[in-house]
């Protein structure tokens, strides 16, 4: 062992100093709001406690800490994963006692209470000491691995395959989507949430073109959404016009509301615009909530119309006088799931339009001024390009996909209400952005996937899942801050074969 | 033209500014010295009425809540306290790490982190609104008029001073001290702040532990005052102190509070002369109308567009 690396490596008193300052720091995060818990009772507030919760956070929180520090010193890899695991255990213990807290409360709360589980308490405490033994006995042995420069070599290759075969990847991708009811025909629930994660490709896309490609920071992307739903729902209602025709109309709803937005507030930068665009959405939904006689307030508007098969069949099991079923069109048997199926198709087309036109923009001139803004506004106005102008396009344009996936939403759904239009959707949007790379096509996919598709299936967990969902959203930018796909190619490149380019770039 | 009816809102409207003027500060030290928008401030300022409502139970179980002042200030130490271990430990886990790394990345985890919080205290503490009794009673009958009397309570006379004497203290300690002047050399130059041997983490986390601690003296104003809380308070209350926030320059002290001030009077007459239900709309469109005229806000500096 060199001298340099025994030199950097802490003494074992350094590590129980850190581990008894994080447990310092636990307490105090956990004794009041884990510690406590306030209860409703007829007299007023009171207090229950569980004290065995602080107890399994403090032990979760240095046992952490420990598999951090020996990650961070490059000591045993085993002992690494042996305290991850340990501490995601003590996590998952405590989600089960938040399960079982219900039936606890009902006896009267004494501070008895926390005696009944002195048992536990000597048990975490005694972990508690066996885990700073561990860590006082193991810092003076183990020795660096190079293992991490080995993972770092496979990312590497993986990025050179992704980035050379970028094309075929999303052929695939696309196949796999379009046979994907072939698969999971007869899955209600697979198809659902198949179409689910799709809106939100789609609304990713959209938002790519102000975020990822004119890197205008929009935090009220809702707001365009909204306008598309309400549109299509009130053009529906109140005029009997078909989905066919409002889907367009949903779409210029929606890029005329991106202008009038747009305009007095483009020339504002970075996170003054985020603010502005905020307020904006949070001024849309409490509109929404409060034109009573337009919107139906926070009642929202119900049985809006489904959309038929481009005019020419309904998709319902009873059809009203001169109206074809769509099963009698092609001579099938009658099934609730062509509709799903049809609407699952219906939103993969409005994606991949999404997909297509942004390809196609980026080639075009408005395409290349929206990166050349991102990169460099005043570069951008010294050569000629009008900034104000190119960046009402990107917001346009952009709020004309999140209007068309609006309106969709709301043929889907029969149903909607200012509920579906919070500034969490916006955010979600923005970090499906965000977490996909920049820019990034395939990367929204993944994301989208991720980030709706994971919290949908785990349903069950309950209030646990946003818990989790956010949580995953810290962990996931500390993972991989560019984002899953975070390798963005030039959109031009100068003299050299893509393949060139992405080996000359590895170091 | 009723003044009695103009004075009650003036007067509500400079006590609910208070309150977001003190988040605000939070957002407006973070910002300038970082430049990030810390969105899980809201919620710090939620944890901060949180735990300012337990320690009050814990002082009625202890039988200790007969004596108010004493009552008032573990109420204010505690939960100062432990907020500000919230507001350290936030920006150790979800921010340092991406410090210097792409600046979205750390917006993203600063909404995920307010999604945490957020979900975490409706998990520990449960969804339903938790009622407060009032502590602070009466107040001062300033005007009688004939349908009308002008009511300035206790409670609103305790905030507007607390405020105030939290300003005070807050600027001599960024203006006077070598903790404070540390700070705004990293606002200035972080790299040349940190080769002039300033430790630039500590100071950041200085500040992060600063601007919780004035968010929890709001959760608890905010407790004591409306004597309801539920773990969604902070979203909303967040967003409006940033409003503040750029509303009265980004980065600037005394901008914090002018437009925390400017925001709560803006809500106050709106929804009192005209409608409750629009006071959001009125806020940010105000807002967009000072951006528009003048985009570094109120009190702020413009910023230097460098090549």
């Amino acid at each position: 062992m060199s001298s340099l690396l025994t030199s950097s490596r802490l003494t074992p008193g350094e590590i129980v100093k850190e581990l008894a300052f994080f447990a310092v720091l636990a307490v105090m995060m956990s004794v009041m709001i884990l510690g406590v818990e306030t209860v409703d009772r007829p007299t007023g507030l009171e207090l229950a406690l569980r004290w065995d919760l602080v107890l399994i956070a403090i032990c979760a929180t240095v046992v952490g800490r420990l598999a951090l520090i020996v990650r961070r010193e490059h000591l045993s890899r085993l002992l690494q994963a042996i305290l991850i695991v340990i501490s995601a255990l003590m996590v998952f213990e405590m989600f089960v006692r938040f399960r079982d807290l219900d039936d606890r409360w009902v006896s009267p709360v004494t501070f008895d209470m926390a005696t009944q589980s002195v048992g536990r308490a000597i048990f975490f405490i005694c972990l508690i000491a066996v885990v700073f033994a561990i860590a006082y006995f193991s810092a003076s042995k183990g020795r660096p691995t190079g293992e991490e420069d080995d993972t770092k070599k496979i990312s590497a290759k993986l990025q050179v395959v992704y980035r050379t075969n970028t094309k075929k990847i999303g052929m695939f991708g696309i196949a796999f989507f379009i046979i994907f009811p072939l698969i999971f025909g007869e899955n209600r629930s697979a198809i659902d949430l198949a179409t689910l994660v799709m809106i939100y490709i789609m609304l990713g896309w959209g938002l790519n073109i102000v975020v990822g490609l004119a890197g205008l920071l929009d935090l009220g992307y809702v707001a365009f959404y909204a306008v598309g739903a309400y549109s299509y729902a009130l053009l529906s209602q109140h005029f009997g016009l078909s989905f066919w025709l409002c889907l367009p109309m949903a779409g210029l709803f929606s890029a005329s509301f991106g202008i009038m937005l747009g305009f007095p507030v483009l020339r504002l930068r970075g996170d003054y615009l985020a603010i502005v665009t905020l307020g904006f959405g949070e001024i849309v939904r409490v509109i929404l909530i409060n034109w009573y006689n337009l919107t139906g307030g926070p009642d929202g508007i119900a049985s809006i119309e489904r959309p038929s098969f481009f005019g020419l069949a309904d998709f319902s099991r009873r059809v009203p006088e001169g109206v074809t079923r769509f099963s009698d069109l092609f001579g099938i048997e009658y099934s609730s799931m062509h509709r799903l199926i049809f609407l699952y198709y219906l939103i993969l087309i409005l994606a991949l339009v999404t997909n297509f036109v942004t390809m196609r923009l980026r080639k075009l001139p408005i395409g290349r001024a929206w990166e050349a803004l991102r990169e460099d506004e005043i570069a951008c106005r010294s050569l000629g390009i009008n900034p104000t102008n190119t960046k009402l396009s990107a917001f346009a344009i952009g709020a004309m996909f999140g209007g068309f996936a609006g309106a969709f939403f709301a043929t889907r759904q029969g149903f909607i209400s200012p509920e579906s239009f919070t500034f969490l959707e916006s955010a979600v949007i923005l970090a499906i952005v965000v977490m996909g790379g920049m820019g990034s096509q395939i990367g929204v996919v993944l994301a989208a996937i991720v980030m709706i598709g994971f919290p949908e299936m785990f349903r069950e967990l309950a209030e646990y899942r946003m818990l989790i969902f956010g949580a995953g959203m810290v962990a996931i930018m500390l993972w991989r801050p560019r984002g899953l796909l975070s390798f963005r190619d030039p959109t031009i490149l100068l003299g050299m074969s893509k393949k060139e380019k992405v080996a000359g770039e590895k170091p | 033209m009723d003044w009695a009816y103009f004075l009650q809102q003036l007067i509500n409207g400079l006590t609910l500014g208070a309150i977001y003027g003190l988040i605000a500060i939070g957002y407006t030290m973070v910002y300038g010295i970082i430049g990030m928008i810390n969105f899980a401030h809201g919620e710090i300022y939620m944890l901060g009425a949180f735990h300012s409502l337990i320690t009050f139970l814990i002082c009625q179980a202890a039988g200790i809540s007969g004596i108010l002042p004493l009552t008032l200030l573990l109420m204010l130490v505690v939960s100062m306290v432990m907020t500000s271990v919230y507001g350290w430990g936030v920006e150790r886990i979800a921010y340092r790490p991406l410090r210097g790394s792409f600046r979205l990345a750390a917006l993203i985890s600063a909404i995920g982190m307010s999604v945490f919080l957020q979900n975490f205290v409706q998990i520990a503490q449960g969804a339903r609104v938790k009622p407060m009794q009032p502590l602070i009673k009466g107040g001062i009958t300033l005007m009688e008029s004939a349908n009308f009397d002008v009511q300035l309570s206790y409670m609103q006379i305790v905030i507007i001073v607390l405020t105030f004497v939290l300003m005070v203290v807050f600027s001599t300690l960024i203006a006077k001290t070598s903790l404070g002047r540390a700070q705004r050399a990293c606002e200035q130059d972080r790299t040349m702040a940190g080769l002039l041997g300033i430790n630039v983490d500590r100071t950041i986390s200085t500040t992060f532990v600063m601007g919780a601690a004035l968010a929890s003296v709001a959760g608890m104003m905010v407790t004591l005052y409306y004597g309801v809380i539920d773990f969604y308070i902070g979203f909303l209350a967040g967003v409006k102190a940033f409003t503040a926030a750029v509303l009265g320059g980004i980065g600037s002290l005394p901008g914090a509070m002018l437009g925390g001030l400017l925001i709560g009077l803006i809500e106050s007459f709106w929804s009192g002369y005209l409608t409750i239900e629009y006071k959001d709309v009125a806020t940010f469109g105000i807002l967009v109308l000072v951006l528009i005229f003048r985009p570094w806000g109120l009190l702020g500096k413009p910023e230097v567009e460098k090549v």
